[in-house]
């Protein structure tokens, strides 16, 4: 995983709340391989009408969206399906860091494990922000040791579960950590099935028989 | 010391380890997939890894399968590679898997409890944020994202970070035509869609414990949806006559020791909470959506609200966005609003309590729109058939379908139309969720049922018949 520590970038100042991940890929696109690229899907139906026409007036419709790597959002961003498409349209698209007052849980978690900083502000910095951005076109500034965020003279800090920061300044994956705790995870297993031996039992699927169509 | 919540009892128990920074190492007794976890197999297949323990997973195709047949057949290219790529990794895993046409196949959520295989004390993760549904029997369990379904799929382990606890706890009797739907409804509505962020929630009181399993089910369901981890309740006699004797529960002397184990997880009398709300039964009525949160829900007495009158400028503007795309008027009564659709299915409404709920209002009636009827598992459909519920649907107009996701996310083609309003008792009223430009009111079975015989969003306090008690 790339890892995240400093990024100066365009950001699309979106200030919706309630973005859901419904919102953030619609079901209908889920079925495709990542390899299709999310990146098209990211906002569908904000973004584009009823007769498939780009919507004029959405942020990421702008020709300057292209390079923005930063999204400004209001509260409650990400809530909803546990989706990590939704997270997949967002990178794909070309974002490195969501801004927003609060994220939906299974969100955040599935944007770190993707290297997609979800960065937490107050209500009142993320109105700061939003107005700055507005004013003028400028990049903002991330700073991911530092924990704070620069947008024309506005600064303002953010919060992260610091288990998250470390991950993703390092660019660490979960998969190669855990393996290290091996003899941990072994010798808890030994004891967990003394104590509760019923939980060892084992489920019972049947053999896979979904009448298959040969193509 | 203080004493210890039912949450903290199940999060030691699993606690394998913690990191430098706090991070727990959790053990994962059960882990289910569906069809969605094919990015987690492709991750696996990406990095050469194996399932560690094939024996903790089980398969069920519920999200993509289509609810007017029980092949694949007519179903197009895409959805079908979709439900194979889950056939095909159950079966390199040697992860046991039930089929489409198998009498146990359902949603995954609704298959789990049914079988026993969801059990208190238990710590059981989904790819899917519904997971939390599970906690109704007294489990640890919650949705993750295809990231960690490939960890626990290598590993049979997941690192988080512990969330604060929340206890919802309401006493009282709930009115006639008031249910767990909104129960949930309420509470959302009062904290907001990310109120519960952060917190596992407990649910206690004399009104949970009067519950049936099946409401605890629906009610923990939707935790997610006021953003909580998880959402629990303690297990007690209820729970353990609905678990035993199902054929993925401890049996005989295993299931004695596990009931003895399952009752002391309780949480101690002097557990602290780190937030509590309480909540009087009497004051919950049967609710409905109006916007596109599910923590835009009101009483069914209520009027759609104003704009003018919100707190802020942005307030102001987010509250016209939810009512342009609804297409409702500032003042409307939520009972002149004229729906297109029903809908009764899903993980969170689609039980058989559900369905003899609703088949009660609507029974002599005719439903004054189209709707579907997808039960939540085949076995409450084979149920709902030896009580001659199907008929009752069928004969008020509505289809009797399949069990699946359905028409809670449309993602086998089961949708609406853009623009058509749907009664619906299923979780989310997102944009679009149950197709572009759909509009979703959320509401129990019973106001499904009652606003299919009016037309029109209905009380169904109006509607009961004298025997029901929802």
């Amino acid at each position: 995983m790339r890892p995240f520590t400093q990024l100066t970038a365009p950001a699309c100042p979106l200030g919706l709340s309630n973005v859901d991940t419904d919102q953030l890929i619609p079901a209908r696109f889920m079925k495709e391989p990542r390899s299709v690229g999310y990146g098209q899907f990211l906002l569908y139906d904000l973004r584009f009408d009823a007769t498939q026409q780009p919507v004029a007036d959405f942020a990421l419709n702008q020709p300057e969206a292209e390079h923005q790597q930063i999204l400004v959002a209001r509260r409650n961003f990400g809530a909803g399906s546990s989706r990590e498409a939704a997270v997949y349209a967002l990178v794909d698209f070309g974002f490195r860091c969501v801004i927003a007052p609060s994220f939906g849980d299974i969100f955040s978690s599935n944007a770190v494990n993707n290297g997609l900083l979800p960065a937490v502000v107050s209500e009142e910095d993320c109105e700061r922000l939003l107005s700055a951005m507005h004013q003028k076109t400028s990049p903002i500034s991330v700073d991911l040791e530092q924990q704070r965020i620069e947008c024309n003279a506005v600064r303002i800090p953010f919060a992260i579960n610091p288990v998250w920061r470390t991950r993703l300044l390092n660019g660490w994956d979960d998969i190669d950590l855990t393996e290290g705790y091996r003899t941990e995870i072994d010798r808890f297993i030994h004891h967990y099935r003394q104590a509760y031996p019923w939980t060892e039992q084992q489920s019972q699927g049947a053999d896979a028989s979904i009448e298959r169509v040969n193509q | 010391m203080g004493g210890m919540t039912l949450f903290d009892k199940i999060w030691q128990t699993h606690e394998i380890c913690q990191n430098e920074e706090g991070q727990s190492l959790l053990w994962v007794d059960r882990h289910l997939a569906h069809e969605g976890s094919f990015h987690a197999f492709n991750k696996l297949a990406e990095r050469g890894l194996s399932v560690r323990h094939p024996e903790l997973t089980l398969g069920i195709a519920d999200h993509y399968v289509p609810t007017n047949a029980r092949n694949l057949i007519n179903v197009n290219a895409k959805t079908r590679n979709v439900i194979e790529q889950l056939i095909d990794n159950t079966r390199a895993h040697h992860v046991p898997l039930i089929g489409l046409d198998d009498p146990r196949q359902g949603i995954v959520h609704v298959v789990g409890p049914e079988l026993g295989l969801t059990q208190p004390g238990l710590l059981m993760v989904c790819g899917d944020s519904h997971t939390s549904t599970h906690g109704a029997l007294g489990a640890l369990a919650f949705g993750i994202g295809a990231s960690e379904v490939a960890h626990v799929l290598a590993t049979q382990t997941l690192w988080q970070s512990k969330p604060k606890c929340l206890r919802i706890h309401i006493d009282g009797e709930l009115a006639p035509g008031v249910s767990a739907k909104d129960i949930a409804l309420a509470w959302i509505a009062r904290l907001g869609a990310d109120g519960a962020r952060g917190y596992a929630i407990e649910y206690s009181g004399s009104t949970i414990a009067e519950l049936s399993i099946e409401a605890r089910l629906t009610l923990c369901n939707l935790s997610i949806e006021g953003g909580a981890r998880c959402g629990m309740i303690a297990a007690d006699e209820k729970t353990l006559d609905y678990i035993g004797g199902r054929p993925m529960a401890p049996q005989g002397k295993a299931f004695e020791q596990a009931s003895a184990y399952w009752l002391s997880l309780a949480s101690d009398a002097d557990a602290r909470f780190d937030l509590e709300l309480h909540l009087a039964a009497e004051d919950i009525a049967p609710t409905v959506t109006w916007g596109t949160s599910p923590e835009e829900a009101l009483p069914i007495t209520g009027k759609v609200p104003d704009p003018a009158q919100a707190q802020s400028a942005e307030a102001r503007k987010h509250l016209q966005d939810s009512l342009d795309y609804m297409g409702l008027t500032p003042g409307q009564a939520l009972t002149d609003i004229p729906i297109n659709r029903v809908f009764i299915g899903s993980c969170t409404n689609a039980r058989i309590e559900d369905l003899r709920t609703a088949a009660s209002i609507i029974k002599g009636h005719k439903s004054k729109v189209p709707g579907l009827i997808s039960p939540g598992s085949t076995e409450v459909k084979r149920q709902a058939e030896a009580e001659g519920l199907d008929q009752i649907f069928i004969e008020a107009g509505l289809e009797w379908r399949e069990s699946g996701c359905s028409m809670c996310v449309g993602m086998n083609g089961d949708q609406l139309q853009p623009g058509e309003r749907s009664a619906s008792s299923t979780n989310r009223n997102f944009k679009g969720r149950q197709g572009p430009g759909s509009r979703t009111h959320l509401m129990s079975p019973a106001m499904v049922a009652a606003a299919a015989i009016t037309g029109y969003l209905t009380d169904v306090r109006m509607l009961l018949p004298e025997e029901v008690t929802p």
